[in-house]
């Protein structure tokens, strides 16, 4: 703010400055506006609080390095194992299958929960109250034993005669598990999403002779992307580590992997701290992933977060604008 | 009583060529128990401007959306361009129609809202051709071309490429304009086009409701714009509690109302 706005600010009626002789003008109207120099407010409190977290992050640092007991070198031999990056390779393709699953599985029982027909709406309510409400590791383990309560799998069709032990291998529970307790969460972010756009939106559509379908592929589900990526990016992060769960059912997913080593070398920590670090690594790669998604979908409904790139861009072009006012 | 007993010996409308528009009888809307149209008698002859006055929750807004089928008549008949609304007749029954043959109907039906509803995930242009691509299998190309005149008559042929939100409220009612014209209808609907507008904006929209007038369109216009209703309307229809109170030629019906409450709604207005 301007010396003269301020001035303005504490005399409400007016004064008018340029009216009145140069002597009786208060001292600040001396300085010309455009030469005044804003000195931003200091936050003392905040500096301590800076400084106090830096001091914090070094001794962790200087503890996790010094302390031999994590065995670093050990970590660092076994951080490109082959059989470590076999683990990681399906703890990542099952973390999309079961996502795929789950997310295409979601966007039906969100439609079917919208539905006019309280069967269909209520069928999508009892799906999502049974997957949620019970622990996905138990759901995983009846779906290894599932041969123990369906031995020979028919689907009540004739000629249908299916091994229940030969079709659920630990790999197929593992999928049926995971997905299909995904879709019950997915489903109620879909719906979110969907109930979040404007219903005007539907009549507009419906109103230029859209039909139904066109209407939500077109002009609903797009829009509801805007509150559907951001939690789905979430469960997608949630799903990776959650696959570790399915080292219980002999699935050689990351952990199982670092196990299997560590119970021949008997070094469990210096593995778990290897399958830590690729956890850590692919959730940092799926956050910034989230992060373009979320801007590519926000396209015309408010201004678009920059990239990293973009705000380097902005820093450099701001500073040499304030250098080159300096040096002018 | 229901649509179907109504429909039972009465004659067929006349040959759509010469039957109104729009074509009201008796018809009845309830939410609940709340009847909001009480027996509507209303035409709307080709090419007419009819503007709808009245109250808030007087039916004027739930009668224009019954005309596209927005929402569903409980009673009477209305007819659409010698076609009943959202059923088709078979012996005394009305059928409700499919949803794909609802559709089809409303893509000759243009309608405009009080809170525009663009798309705001498209540009101006992909809200103007994404209707008559999907629901008229039209080109992109030949979409395109009838998009960029129609950007042009209502003035905002610079904002092709931009988004719903950049523009101003008045720019974005004349977009929703040209996207329902888009569709080449043979009526327009409008529900209160410039009430959620800036008042030095309502001109710019109002203006290009005159000219699309001046060009022969039949239009039904849920308005608070009096003068607009005086200038442009052919005639002018004031509605009270889901009934039609008076209806006439907009002139007289605006400077001279006859009955209690439009003379009463007109004071207050004014």
């Amino acid at each position: 703010m301007t010396g003269d706005a301020g001035a303005g600010a504490q005399a409400p009626p007016a004064p008018h400055v340029d009216d009145q002789p140069e002597s009786q003008r208060p001292a600040e109207l001396s300085v010309d506006a455009a030469e005044l120099t804003i000195v931003p407010q200091r936050h003392i409190g905040r500096w301590i609080a800076a400084a106090v977290l830096l001091v914090i992050a070094a001794l962790m640092v200087n503890s996790v390095v010094s302390n031999e007991r994590f065995q670093w070198d050990v970590v660092n031999t076994y951080l490109r194992d082959v059989s470590i990056g076999r683990g990681l390779w399906l703890t990542v393709w099952l973390t999309a299958v079961c996502m795929m699953v789950g997310a295409a599985l979601g966007v039906l029982l969100a439609v079917m929960r919208l539905s006019g027909n309280p069967v269909i709406r209520t069928a999508a309510f009892g799906y999502v109250a049974f997957f949620r409400g019970t622990p996905v590791l138990v759901q995983l383990l009846l779906w290894f034993n599932l041969a123990a309560l369906y031995p020979v799998i028919t689907f009540g069709l004739p000629g249908v005669n299916l091994d229940a032990n030969a079709i659920i291998t630990p790999l197929a529970a593992a999928i049926l598990g995971l997905g299909l307790n995904e879709a019950a969460y997915m489903s109620e972010i879909v719906r979110a999403g969907i109930l979040s756009v404007d219903h005007g939106q539907q009549e507009a559509a419906g109103a230029l002779g859209l039909t139904r379908g066109q209407t939500m592929r077109r002009v609903v589900l797009p829009q509801a992307m805007r509150v559907i990526i951001p939690p789905t990016g979430n469960e997608t992060i949630g799903m990776l580590k959650t696959t570790s769960l399915v080292s219980v059912i002999a699935v050689p997913d990351l952990l199982y992997a670092a196990q299997t080593i560590y119970s021949r070398t008997f070094q469990p920590i210096p593995l778990l701290v290897v399958a830590s670090i690729w956890y850590l690594v692919v959730t940092s790669v799926l956050s910034v992933g989230q992060f373009y998604l979320e801007r590519r979908f926000s396209r015309g409904n408010r201004t678009l977060a920059p990239t990293p790139l973009m705000r380097l861009r902005a820093a450099v072009s701001t500073h040499a604008a304030l250098s080159g006012r300096k040096s002018s | 009583m229901t649509a179907t007993d109504q429909v039972k010996n009465q004659e067929q409308p006349a040959s759509p060529g010469e039957s109104p528009m729009v074509w009201a009888e008796g018809v009845h809307k309830s939410y609940g128990r709340n009847e909001v149209l009480k027996g509507i008698e209303l035409t709307v002859g080709r090419g007419e401007v009819v503007c709808l006055i009245g109250p808030s929750g007087s039916g004027k807004s739930t009668f224009l959306r019954c005309i596209n089928h927005l929402e569903r008549v409980d009673g009477g008949r209305l007819w659409v361009d010698g076609e009943v609304v959202g059923y088709t007749q078979r012996g005394d029954k009305l059928h409700e129609l499919s949803d794909r043959e609802i559709c089809r109907r409303r893509t000759h039906i243009g309608m405009v809202f009080q809170n525009f509803n663009l798309f705001p995930h498209m540009t101006v242009l992909d809200n103007l051709i994404e209707a008559p691509r999907r629901a008229l299998g039209q080109k992109k190309g030949e979409a395109t071309q009838r998009a960029l005149a129609l950007l042009e008559q209502v003035g905002l042929q610079d904002k092709t490429h931009a988004y719903p939100r950049h523009l101003s409220g008045g720019q974005q009612q004349r977009v929703a304009i040209a996207r329902a014209l888009c569709m080449e209808p043979k009526l327009m609907l409008f529900d209160e086009p410039t009430s959620a507008l800036d008042p030095e904006l309502v001109g710019d929209v109002l203006a290009v409701m005159r000219d699309l007038a001046a060009t022969g369109m039949t239009m039904a216009v849920v308005t608070h714009e009096m003068s607009f209703a005086r200038d442009v309307a052919d005639r002018v229809v004031f509605f009270d509690d889901g009934q039609v109170v008076e209806e006439g030629p907009a002139a007289r019906v605006i400077t001279d109302p006859q009955h209690r409450r439009t003379q009463a709604f007109l004071r207050a207005v004014r």
